[in-house]
């Protein structure tokens, strides 16, 4: 199999953002997340929880809530402006101020004709959705203090919102408040202090569920405005409530890190009487979870520790499989690492910066994409408004850099950016066209998340967010062929430096390889999918991020995901379901005969930390860039202090 | 008066299936092959329902006729008592043995049972025919569930008798009566963090459709819309750190009772999840849990042999203490003062047990440190005690550290408090000897006050209580006074001649005679092969007498001449002689089982023999000293008129010799303990009527007499009802005196051991 060379990497200090906000978006099955540092990702339930879209943050950005109207996205801050997004090309539409100081929180009416927003100025602002933009309407009656929290009733014709020590219910028709309901403050020390309604829900059969700083959880009928029950969750803060589309679920989220989970359920069976009961407790989260969905076969939860975690539900799952597996996303699903292959040069991109040996920095926008040329003479990135590329000159230790100032106009942002593996050229997908230096070509659809060049610098391969994947001649600078479309999206590639073979691994572990000049699907391609892969290789939760090539050996495939990096020898029979999946150490211990017999396509390594980056260079050494979770959590702020047994 | 030998066994209360009566008036508790009826105001035992003739493995009220109850026993018959008179109703033969019984209101006339059949248990529903006979065949039955746990905690009736549910292993069961559907719900063997998931007891809310499972790594689950294959749900709370032993619903379904090794009962609240409040300190591990079925009052039963009777405020009430069952290490004794049998109790604690009152009198804290309820501890146990002849002081031998080669032990001597009426600490002697110390007794003498101990590092010591120092005499303390060891020889046991004045040492295969006076090494005896067992001296006019036991023989050496005067060959395990008579009993394992000879030093003829009087080895035995004796003319039990034996079995059931006059003078005395249920009650009936009435039999007849006398002063009746009543309720005083004072008054004939213990 051959041995490596291992450069361990670990001074990419990597640090994600804590998650702030979800949204989930049920025709589509797209959920929303929304960082602390304004960046906006969009998560694909359907294909694995795959992360398709990533719309860079700002500094000032501070995202406190988010609300799908349709397929339209918005959100909204404590600068007071709410935001919609354009979701084809990874960026802000635009930004409205609702003049009513930091806004708290924003939803959309089930009939997705309005939002409404919750000031810091006691103001409860309608907005009407328009096709293409968003219209003030009226303010609901001025409240003493914050709206914190809102929930419209599916109807529409009534909006709870939360407030300190108090919860009001609004008629959207004539903007009065109807209902006022006390909200008890905690005992002992904190009865002092104001107790915050952080969450309610508003229930079709005029319940309203609130979450409060008291750590309780209560359930009031609207119509009467009287408490009907009151669970002490937590000894600390209830941050967020979420519940399912049935109204049967309630998932709540504290700031101890636990999600606990409330069923509306018949106390005697077969009868129509139901009640809320506390039932299962999720202990993800070792910090304030700050926000949870209900979405219908799994709990998604986020919060201060930086994780997205998918706890699945099992009671609705049928079978095992994908979706009964739990998730804990912490890495994003694309490359923030490049390497200069030739010039042994790693370049990090951070939100606010570059890193090429740590000298570059960069202002107050986040960088979306970013690469390094294969010989290291040349880095480009892009942010969301602009797009820079650098003349590099590395002598004895002496780094020089240079702007190229004349680019071509329409390269105002980049989505990704690739260059050829000469260095001659550079691919930029922006946000239709495809440019190139220094000409041009054209591009299709949706945003483009991925791209790869061929090494003879022939071919160009580009993947976007619809899962489609299309090649390029750039000797003729056309179009070549549309590979099929896979129903997961791609989430790493690589065109084969000797055979031309585009290699493609997708959200849902699938592998395929493509024959560029052929315009089909290799043999061994065909036969991954005839012979299926096994069970071990479906059942990992994160995807592949990066494939790269043996330039020594062409049949070797290089590929890593967060927790493991794997060889895919294509000369070896692939395993079937009964084989031994991880079987490196077995084999070692077998004789040289045997070995034979045992061994398999996929050479898996599970030694390293959790991994960002593997890359294999030209003198066949590997370079593994590591980011171990224990230095994230590291860098967390303490969480609350509980009580464990026998301390 | 026909005599007849019985062999009465006096306690097993085992871990006890219990159940309430309506008014939380009487508790009735399975044990052994009698259910007993404790009145749970008094803590006295009202009725005893016998006819059992295999362990009692079940009781439940009827849930027809709240003042009737079912029992159901290994001998595979289910009864049906009217417990207030303590009658037996109906028998129904099953044939099986039946180790738990589950009923409910909505099966009239069916009574569900766990069975042994085709290899594994089941519940079988069984029909409890309705005719006028007492005795009934009962065969009808049907399946309901196969493969159970036979413990009567892993099954219980549902809401109403809907559905009933069962634990096994990792599996929860509910079967629907009405829809004849069964749902089968799994855990999974381990999760991630290695908790041990299965099942150990289940119990259903009475109100709502809910189930609570214990499981071995201490979590309660609570089930719900368990009539789904999948969508059913369980919420898990935490709080038990071993298994969850038992749990049990209130009445009403408000609150959730758990118990397990722990010994804190946890109430937790059904309607907000998180909050509990407990009852710690309760005794042994909690083995079942019952409530009254007006939720006034709680039971636990502990695995020592304990019942608990505790309001529903969490205030214990009551405390109904057996004999205390565990590890026994200690010899059984007699206390010369109260006549308690005293052994290993409560661990660190030597229990006082009143063997005429069946109960527990007080419980002796040797160690003096908080145990532990946890398994795996290392903790320090009582692992020897004696008594002085008066009873004055008690020698008592603590460790630690047994299992590993750090050995802590320390002697303690106590002294009875005249004033306190109870022991106190004198002195603490920490490592007395270098190793474990393996047999001790007091000087019978009454001149000195002598203690030898005898350990495995090779010595005996002499220890004396010291006067000599300038202190005064109620500081005096003990020490050393004599260190004595043979050849390097490891000694074994050690014994008193009846006067004091010889002292018999065996050190493997020799007895050595030392003189107390000088600790003069006197003689020598020595009839190998192996090692000396047991040592002991023969009393009053076989007092020169020396008994010794090897695995092979017994000895009799006669020390005025220093000879051997007979041996016999004899697998002798056990060896006492009676302190009032000359008797010596021998207990010798005969293929499995024990064999019992009552025999004179003198005469190598035994007086009387009793092949397989249990099964297994015999532990412990003690003659305990009758307060009078019998006057039994049979030459057979003479030498049951002096003392009584009573003997410790494998299965730690302590068992006696008895005549049946004996018992019927019992059964006499707990009938007075009767309330009569004609008359309303009162605190004045209590008071007065009961007592004028006892006094008019006792006017009329004479029978009584006898039985009222063996009743020690403190139980008399009038002051049990005088301090029991409140105070607000009470006549004016002196219309009590002098009744009070009369019954005071002990008639001539009682004991000189007798004596007030109250205050």
């Amino acid at each position: 199999m051959g041995e490596f060379n291992v450069h361990r990497v670990r001074f990419f200090d990597y640090m994600p953002s804590a998650i702030r906000a979800l949204a989930f978006q049920p025709q589509r099955e797209r959920i929303a997340v929304a960082r602390t540092d304004g960046t906006v990702e969009i998560f694909n339930r359907a294909d694995c929880f795959f992360q398709e879209k990533v719309i860079p943050g700002r500094q000032q950005a501070a995202t406190e809530a988010l609300a799908w109207v349709g397929d339209r996205l918005f959100s909204a801050g404590l600068n007071g402006e709410i935001i919609e997004y354009d979701l084809d090309n990874n960026k802000t539409k635009y930004t409205i101020d609702a003049y009513g100081g930091p806004i708290w929180s924003i939803t959309s009416n089930k009939q997705g004709t309005h939002l409404a927003v919750g000031c810091e100025d006691g103001t409860v602002k309608l907005f009407e959705v328009h096709e293409d933009r968003i219209q003030f309407e009226r303010n609901l009656a001025k409240q003493k203090g914050r709206i914190i929290s809102l929930s419209w009733h599916p109807s529409g014709s009534k909006i709870v919102a939360g407030m300190m020590d108090v919860i009001h219910i609004f008629d959207t028709e004539t903007g009065q408040s109807v209902q006022r309901l006390l909200v008890d403050r905690g005992v002992g020390t904190s009865r002092s202090q104001e107790c915050v309604v952080w969450s309610v829900v508003y229930l079709s059969d005029g319940t309203i569920i609130s979450g409060d700083s008291a750590g309780k959880v209560k359930m009031w009928d609207s119509r009467t405005g009287t408490l009907i029950k009151s669970h002490q969750v937590t000894k600390w803060d209830v941050l967020t409530l979420s519940v399912s589309q049935d109204e049967t679920s309630l998932a709540v989220g504290t700031s101890e890190g636990h999600v606990v989970q409330f069923q509306f359920l018949s106390m005697v069976l077969g009868q129509e009487d139901k009640e809320w009961v506390r039932t299962r407790t999720f202990k993800n989260h070792t910090h304030d979870v700050r926000a949870v969905l209900e979405v219908n076969t799994a709990i998604v939860s986020g919060g201060m520790d930086t994780q997205f975690v998918v706890r699945p539900l099992l009671d609705k799952i049928d079978e095992r499989g994908q979706a009964s597996a739990l998730r804990n996303i912490q890495f994003p699903h694309r490359r923030l690492v490049s390497c200069a292959r030739k010039a042994g040069l790693l370049l990090f991109q951070y939100p606010g910066h570059l890193e090429l040996w740590r000298y570059y920095s960069n202002g107050e926008e986040h960088i979306c994409c970013s690469a390094v040329s294969p010989c290291g003479g040349w880095i480009a990135y892009s942010t969301v408004a602009s797009f820079r590329l650098y003349r590099l000159h590395c002598e004895n230790n002496n780094v020089s850099i240079i702007k190229v100032s004349k680019l071509p106009k329409v390269l105002s942002s980049a989505n990704q950016i690739c260059f050829s593996s000469d260095s001659s050229h550079l691919f930029v997908a922006s946000t239709l066209l495809i440019f190139y230096l220094p000409s041009s070509s054209q591009g299709s659809g949706q945003a483009i998340n991925l791209l790869a060049a061929s090494e003879d610098g022939k071919w160009l391969a580009s993947a976007n967010s619809d899962h489609e994947v299309q090649i390029y001649n750039l000797n003729k600078m056309k179009p070549h062929c549309t590979v099929p479309v896979h129903s997961s999206g791609v989430s790493a590639m690589a065109i084969h430096p000797t055979t031309n073979n585009l290699f493609m691994v997708h959200a849902d572990q699938q592998l395929t390889e493509y024959s560029v000049e052929k315009k089909q699907y290799t043999d061994w391609s065909r036969q991954v999918q005839r012979h299926g892969l096994h069970s071990l290789w479906l059942e990992r939760d994160t995807p592949v991020t990066n494939v790269t090539f043996n330039p020594k050996n062409p049949a070797h495939i290089v590929l890593h995901d967060m927790y493991m990096f794997c060889i895919i020898d294509q000369t070896l029979p692939l395993p079937d379901q009964r084989s031994q999946f991880y079987n490196q150490l077995t084999l070692r211990s077998m004789p040289e005969k045997e070995r034979k017999k045992h061994s398999h396509a996929f050479k898996m390594c599970k030694i390293f930390k959790e991994l960002l980056f593997v890359e294999l260079m030209e003198d066949q050494s590997l370079v593994v860039v590591e980011r171990p979770l224990m230095d994230i959590t590291a860098q967390l702020p303490a969480p609350v202090r509980q009580k464990k047994f026998a301390t | 008066i026909g005599i007849g030998v019985v062999i009465r066994i006096i306690v097993c209360r085992s871990s006890n299936p219990s159940d309430w009566s309506e008014l939380s008036e009487f508790l009735l508790c399975a044990s052994g092959d009698l259910v007993k009826v404790f009145s749970t105001s008094t803590e006295e035992c009202v009725h005893v329902l016998e006819g059992h003739t295999g362990q009692v493995t079940g009781v439940i009220l009827n849930p027809t006729n709240h003042l009737q109850v079912y029992s159901c026993s290994a001998d595979g018959t289910i009864r049906l008592w009217d417990f207030i008179d303590g009658i037996l109703i109906k028998i129904f033969v099953c044939g099986w043995p039946i180790f738990s019984i589950y009923v409910s209101e909505k099966h009239v006339g069916i009574a569900f049972i766990t069975i042994h059949m085709e290899k594994n248990f089941q519940l079988v529903a069984l029909h409890l025919p309705k005719v006028p006979e007492q005795e009934v065949e009962a065969r009808e039955m049907s399946a309901v569930l196969c493969n159970i746990s036979s413990n009567p905690g892993s099954t219980a009736m549902g809401r109403g008798g809907e559905y009933v549910a069962s634990v096994m292993g990792r599996q929860l069961t509910v079967y629907f009566f009405k829809k004849l559907k069964t749902y089968r719900f799994s855990l999974k063997a381990t999760d991630k963090k290695g908790a041990k998931n299965a099942f150990t007891c289940v119990a259903c809310h009475p109100k709502d459709d809910c189930i609570a499972t214990g499981h071995e790594d201490g979590k309660i689950r609570l089930w719900r819309n368990f009539n789904q294959k999948k969508e059913y749900t369980y919420s898990t709370q935490h709080w038990h750190h071993d298994a969850v032993g038992t749990l049990c619903f209130t009445t009403e379904g408000m609150h959730l009772l758990s118990g397990g090794v722990e010994s804190v009962l946890v109430q937790w609240h059904c309607e907000e999840v998180n909050k509990k409040d407990f009852l710690p300190r309760l005794g042994g591990a909690i083995s079942h849990i019952c409530v009254s079925p007006d939720g006034q009052m709680y039971s636990t039963s502990h695995l020592d042999n304990k019942i608990n009777i505790i309001h529903c405020s969490l205030k214990l009430s009551a405390v109904i203490q057996g004999l205390v069952k565990g590890n026994i290490w200690t010899d059984l004794m007699i206390d010369p003062r109260t006549r308690a049998l005293v052994m290993n109790g409560r661990p660190g604690h030597l229990q006082f047990y009143s063997l005429q009152q069946d109960k527990q009198l007080y419980s002796l804290d040797i160690v003096q440190q908080e145990y532990i309820n946890q398994e795996g501890l290392d903790q320090f146990e009582v692992m020897r005690a004696a008594f002085s002849v008066g009873g004055t002081w008690l020698a008592t031998v603590e460790e630690r550290g047994r299992c590993t080669s750090d050995l802590e032990s320390s002697l303690k001597l106590w002294v009875y408090n005249e004033k306190a009426q109870s022991f106190e600490l004198n002195t603490t002697i920490t490592a007395a000897h270098q190793d474990r110390i393996m047999h001790m007794c007091f000087s019978p003498s009454t001149e000195t006050t002598m203690l030898v101990t005898t350990a495995w590092d090779n010595q005996f010591k002499v220890w004396l209580l010291g006067l000599d120092s300038d202190t005064q005499k109620e500081h005096a303390s003990w020490s050393c006074d004599y260190v004595g060891s043979y050849h390097g020889l490891q000694p074994t046991n050690c014994c008193f001649s009846s006067d004091g004045s010889l002292l018999a040492v065996s050190f493997k295969e020799v007895v050595t005679i030392w003189s107390s006076d000088t600790w003069e090494l006197l003689t020598t005896l020595c009839q190998p092969p192996g090692p000396i067992r047991e040592l002991c001296f023969g009393r009053l006019s076989c007092s020169k007498y020396l008994l010794g036991t090897t695995a092979k023989n017994l000895f009799c050496w006669n020390l005025l001449t220093c000879s051997l005067e007979w041996s016999t060959p004899m697998d002798v395990c056990l060896l006492r002689s009676d302190p009032l008579s000359e008797n010596v009993v021998a207990f010798s394992l005969h293929s499995g089982n024990t064999d019992l000879f009552v025999f004179r030093p003198s005469e190598p003829r035994p007086l009387f023999t009793q092949k397989a009087v249990c099964g297994g080895k015999v532990q412990r035995c003690v003659f305990s000293p009758r307060e009078e004796p019998l006057d039994s003319c049979d030459e057979r039990f003479q030498w049951l008129n002096r003392s009584r034996l009573y003997f410790l079995t494998e299965l730690m059931e302590l068992l006696t010799f008895s005549t049946k006059a004996e018992d019927e003078r019992i059964l006499n005395s707990r009938k007075q303990l009767l309330v009569d249920d004609s008359v309303a009650v009162t605190p004045f009936y209590l008071l007065l009527g009961k007592h004028r009435q006892q006094q008019e039999e006792k006017q009329n007849s004479g029978v009584s007499q006898a039985a009222d006398r063996v009743q020690p002063p403190q139980a008399s009746v009038a002051i049990k009802e005088l301090l029991h009543t409140p105070a607000h309720v009470l006549p004016a005083a002196s219309f009590l005196c002098s009744m009070f004072v009369n019954s005071l008054l002990i008639s001539n004939t009682g004991s000189r051991y007798g004596s007030l213990r109250f205050c």
